[in-house]
């Protein structure tokens, strides 16, 4: 970005013609599906606008004229938002979230909305036995770029010759999938996720991105389609590290519109090159060492902490000892916000409504029911429409414990920043991306629900972390780490995270000839889409 | 929901019945007269004239009643609770409707700072404890007009416990005596108003008006204190003044800005509380102590006839005067409570807690708020009594009505008249004639100099009192007019000439021999005979004492005497 940046200011290439390269890229890889709607003329707009800034010489900054994507969940001011899913199909807010017109401001150009989870609810749904890893909204499931790749179509062909490997494609994790697929197939170079027990830093790390889930607090909600409010926040995904510091830079700061947001003035993010690790602590938290952790990410994990170690840096493991209750409580804490958050769905004010008029009652039922997709209306079942007898003494119950323990594990984190711990480091992932065919086979459940073991704990305590690329598996798919720092401490974050970043060199992903020649790819995927939406 | 309603409404239409047929219509097959006491612990409590419960026959156990309430009133406020919409009673429909007020996804809740200053202010006023960190909770129901499917308020921590408030009963038989109660205030949260529907019965539609949706809120809890429909109405009235006094809340009940809603239960004394019934929704400071008198007085009736209360929720038919059971969203269920997530702790500071380098627009003075309450209708009252030596049950005749105590001390201030004359004046005169044609004392057609020059004229002797009568009657009749003017007019100052005076008392005793007989003979009755008619014959223009003063003098010196003055008549 820093490249494009550069290159736009010196007029080597314009904010129109950038804007065009991207539109193509995108009209390219539909068949990803990482756009649920492409803003084409608002783009082309914005990208005009931003020309005649350049010409003039007073561009806004370091986002002007850079192509950005958004998650479909963010609200944005006349350009439909439906958080992929039927309730809010049609639904064009009448106002920008925060963080969309912090980068509108910036001269950013929006190329479109970007697919997920129906309501961002990718690990929700895998503790209800349900499908998900972005590939359950109602938009259909997300491809990973990567299965495009020539890095992993060559290990494949190697392996195996598999008759059908075009429907084979793997899954990008979620729930903000199409907007790491987007940034990942190069049709924008930053993207908006959100991230709620790791909907950014999961795929993020199957598409061999950076996402950063900052502090809570650190940036404003307002207009994020909420899923658990107390755990939201919008994500960033980039290529780089210091693409992420510059997004942050722009989205961070208080926001009278969202109270939870920090009232102390925000510096401006600059990151610093580390050259020295001598004085820096990374913990590594013995809980996360579990046996579903694949060997290949165990071994690059110790190996990422023997390379700080032989900087200099003082690598200590750590205990983080409530780790285990964190998929409960992150549950019941989960529903119960999420059901409260879907309340307001009634389609009376906004989105579906059903024809069904006979009643009140009977018309939001309906328009529940057509509207909403399986994990909801489980969630919905289980708490908004219960009868009150067994399930509501136990609802506050429930509701109550979990949040006792979710201070217990805020506070591990606490105690272990507290012993002089700069930053944790953890996988991000239990395993690298998994083919399609095999997700859905699987009874995903234990093993989804397991593989937010890393991530969801921090979205509990409000800690920023960040997934950084660090290398290619045998199957030549993206691997990543995550580091966790202390709460708003985001910078001395990414400051460490771009050390890393540095020293692991990641491959850049090369699907270009694909792209090219992917008519007969996009003839086979329709045939799949077409059998997957059953 | 079908059977419990028409099992509850029965009730009512069989009270109605119960005059004409004894209430057989649904009894068990006896069709004839009234039922008869055997069949008592079977038959329903409709079946029983109220007249029994009120009157406990011998050997009964008594009943007492306990009441308290739940009070909402609209903050005055210029915004909303969390959004930046104007609140206005009249706007058109869903003009005031802010993205969040239409819990548009993704909006936010930001408090307003107002809202938690009129909290704390009422909060002081009623004697609570604030809570320095208060919380927000989410309350869940579906209802058209919550268009979040749930409402933010304060359910586990609230921004004010513990307080008190101190109201006067009137007692006596006149009514005439003020004992002082105390209520104790459980809680002060805050919350957001919801919507309202309109419901379109014959094109069977409901319309949604969001212009209310999110207006702030105090919920006043108030204790189980109470034991009557008088009490409750007056704790409200105290209530209503406070807030009115302190700015917090216009309270005005029509226009819903004060909504009541009360929890009843009865009880023998001495046994534990009965089950409780809620009555919701009296929004009208008539029908509230009626309602809650009805209420006590079905369940006593229930409970003698065998029945069982039921705890449930109830709302009063103005028509029928009767409380019925409600069937909607407000029926028994579980609200699922849990923390807003959405904002954090509310932070209050006082003056030592106050933090160095806070900014003020961030942050709220407990202290500071403290000073700047106004006085309040207790002192008012209290003041009134210790400077013009009135009464307490006047003090509070003076406050209950709207402008009446400023009114007063307008006249107070222009006339020389005893307090105590102005205060009979006011309450009784002024105060008559208002009522009598339902006016507010703004729409007063008599000015408060006007009274008070009245009052001066009366004060000087100028004029009679009943002669000032007449002129308060013109006045009220004849704007503009000055009581100089309508004196003069009507020739209606009092006789200052003595002699005439005397030569008229002269005249009556000559006429009535009969009168100065009785008087002479120890009758003390008769003078205010001759009184009278000396009165009359000066038109009421001369002083009643002056005239006795006359009298008694002549009687005693023997002016007139005996039969032979007999036959002389006056014409005055």
């Amino acid at each position: 970005m820093a490249l494009v940046s550069a290159a736009l200011k010196q007029g080597q290439i314009t904010p129109t013609e950038l804007c065009q390269k991207c539109l193509s890229l995108i009209k390219k890889t539909k068949f990803l599906n990482a756009y649920i709607t492409v803003s084409e003329e608002v783009a082309l707009k914005q990208a005009e606008e931003s020309e005649k800034r350049y010409k003039q010489g007073h561009s806004l900054g370091d986002l002007d004229g850079i192509p950005v994507a958004v998650k479909d969940n963010f609200s944005t001011a006349g350009i439909e938002t439906t958080c992929a899913s039927n309730m809010l199909k049609g639904y064009v807010p009448p106002y920008n979230a925060t963080v969309v017109q912090k980068l509108l401001d910036q001269g950013a150009l929006l190329m479109g909305k970007t697919n997920l989870d129906e309501f961002a609810m990718g690990c929700l749904a895998s503790l209800l036995r349900l499908r998900s890893g972005s590939t359950d909204g109602v938009f259909g499931p997300v491809k990973n770029p990567w299965s495009y790749s020539k890095q992993y179509r060559e290990k494949k062909k190697q392996k195996s010759h598999d008759e059908n490997e075009d429907s084979n494609w793997l899954i990008t994790g979620g729930s903000s999938g199409g907007s790491a697929a987007a940034v990942s197939a190069f049709t924008c170079f930053a993207a908006l996720g959100s991230d709620t027990g790791g909907s950014t830093r999961n795929p993020a790390a199957h598409c061999g991105l950076v996402g950063l889930k900052p502090s809570y607090g650190l940036v404003s909600r307002h207009g994020l389609i909420p899923l658990v409010n107390s755990m939201d926040v919008p994500g960033i995904l980039t290529r780089c590290v210091d693409d992420a510091a510059i997004v942050l830079g722009v989205l961070a700061g208080h926001d009278p519109k969202d109270s939870t947001t920090i009232q102390d003035p925000v510096k401006p993010f600059m990151l610093s090159s580390l050259t020295d690790v001598s004085k820096l602590c990374v913990g590594i938290p013995k809980e996360y060492l579990t046996p579903e952790l694949s060997s290949e990410i165990r071994s690059l994990w110790s190996k990422a902490a023997n390379l700080f170690e032989s900087e200099g840096a003082k690598v200590i493991e750590v205990s983080l000892p409530h780790t285990s209750y964190s998929i409960v409580c992150y549950h019941v804490l989960c529903t119960s916000e999420v059901a409260s958050n879907m309340a307001r769905f009634d389609g009376l004010e906004y989105g579906h409504r059903c024809d069904i008029d006979v009643s009140t009652e009977a018309m939001y039922a309906a328009t529940r029911r057509e509207g909403f997709n399986d994990v909801i209306l489980e969630v919905l079942l289980n708490t908004l429409f219960k009868p009150f007898t067994v399930i509501v003494v136990n609802y506050e119950n429930y509701f109550v414990k979990a949040q006792k323990v979710r201070r217990l594990i805020a506070n591990d984190f606490v105690n272990v920043f507290n012993s002089g711990v700069d930053v944790l480091l953890t996988p991000t992932t239990l395993s690298e991306a998994v083919p399609y065919t095999e997700f859905i086979k699987e009874d995903n459940r234990t093993r989804s629900a397991q593989d937010d073991i890393f991530t969801q704990a921090v979205n509990m305590a409000g800690l920023p972390a960040v997934s950084v690329p660090t290398a290619l598996s045998h199957q030549g798919l993206p691997i990543g780490l995550q580091f966790i720092g202390r709460a708003f401490c985001d910078q001395q974050l990414l400051t460490v995270a771009k050390w890393f970043e540095k020293q692991v060199q990641f491959p850049v992903i090369q699907i270009q000839e694909l792209m090219d020649n992917c008519s007969s790819v996009f003839e086979n995927e329709k045939l799949a889409s077409v059998t997957l939406k059953q | 929901m079908a059977a419990p309603m028409l099992r509850w409404c029965c009730p009512v239409r069989r009270w109605a019945l119960a005059c004409i047929d004894g209430g057989s219509r649904y009894g068990r097959g006896a069709a004839t007269g009234c039922t008869s006491s055997g069949k008592r612990g079977q038959s329903s409590v409709a079946q029983q004239p109220r007249i029994t419960a009120q009157k406990p026959r011998k050997g009964e156990h008594e009943w007492a009643a306990v009441v308290g309430l739940e009070i909402h009133a609209q903050i005055s406020s210029n915004s909303k609770l969390f959004s930046g919409s104007q609140v206005h009673f009249t706007a058109p429909p869903n003009s005031l409707v802010s993205f969040f007020d239409a819990s548009l996804p993704g909006t936010l809740p930001v408090l307003n700072r107002r809202c938690v200053e009129a909290a704390v202010m009422t909060g002081l006023a009623l004697n609570c404890r604030i809570n320095k960190k208060s919380l927000f909770d989410r309350k869940h129901y579906f209802y058209a007009d919550l268009p979040a499917g749930y409402q933010i308020t304060q359910q586990r921590l609230p921004i004010a416990v513990n307080g008190s408030m101190v109201y006067g009963v009137c007692v006596g038989k006149k009514r005439s005596q003020v004992i002082n109660k105390t209520v104790r205030v459980k809680q002060i949260q805050l919350e957001q108003d919801s919507g309202k529907s309109l419901h379109d019965d014959l094109r069977s539609q409901t319309l949604i008006d969001l212009n209310r949706a999110g207006v702030g809120l105090l919920e006043v809890v108030l204790e189980p204190d109470m034991s009557c429909g008088e009490e409750a109405a007056t704790a409200v009235r105290e209530l209503q003044l406070i807030l009115q006094a302190l700015g917090t809340s216009q309270a005005n009940m029509a226009e819903g800005q004060l909504r009541v809603d009360a929890n009843i239960s009865v009880h023998h004394p001495g046994e534990p509380l009965g089950i409780r019934t809620e009555v919701k929704n009296l929004n009208s400071a008539r029908f509230l102590a009626k309602a809650i008198d009805y209420e006590i007085q079905r369940q006593i009736n229930e409970l003698e006839n065998g029945g069982e209360i039921l705890n449930e929720t109830r709302s009063f038919d103005y028509k029928l005067g009767c409380t019925v059971p409600m069937r909607d969203k407000e029926g028994k269920q579980d609200y699922r409570f849990m923390p807003e997530p959405n904002l954090p702790p509310l932070l209050l500071y006082d003056a030592e807690s106050l933090p160095t380098a806070a900014d003020l627009q961030q942050v709220i003075n407990i202290d500071q708020i403290r000073e700047q309450l106004p006085e309040l209708p207790s002192v008012t009252r209290e003041k009134l009594v210790q400077r013009y030596g009135m009464l307490p049950e006047h003090s509070f005749a003076l406050l209950n009505e709207v402008g009446l105590l400023e009114f007063f001390q307008n006249v107070i201030k222009e006339t020389r008249a005893e307090p105590k004359k102005v205060t009979s004046w006011v309450l009784n005169t002024f105060l008559g004639f208002l009522k009598q044609q339902n006016l507010a004392v703004s729409e007063s057609p008599v000015t408060p100099s006007a009274l008070a020059e009245l009052l001066n004229l009366l004060d000087r002797k100028a004029i009679s009192s009943s002669a000032a009568k007449q002129v308060f009657e013109e006045l009220w009749r004849s704007k503009g007019k000055t009581p100089a003017q309508i004196v003069s007019e009507k020739k209606l100052e009092l006789m200052q000439d003595q002699e005439a005076l005397e030569q008229l008392c002269h005249a009556v005793m000559e006429g009535h021999p009969q009168v100065v007989t009785d008087v002479k003979k120890g009758n003390p009755r008769a003078i205010n005979k001759l009184i009278g008619l000396v009165r009359k014959a000066t038109l009421s223009r001369a002083d009643p004492t002056v005239i006795k003063e006359i009298l008694e003098k002549k009687l005693s010196s023997g002016d007139v005497s005996g039969p032979s003055a007999r036959g002389r008549t006056v014409q005055p």
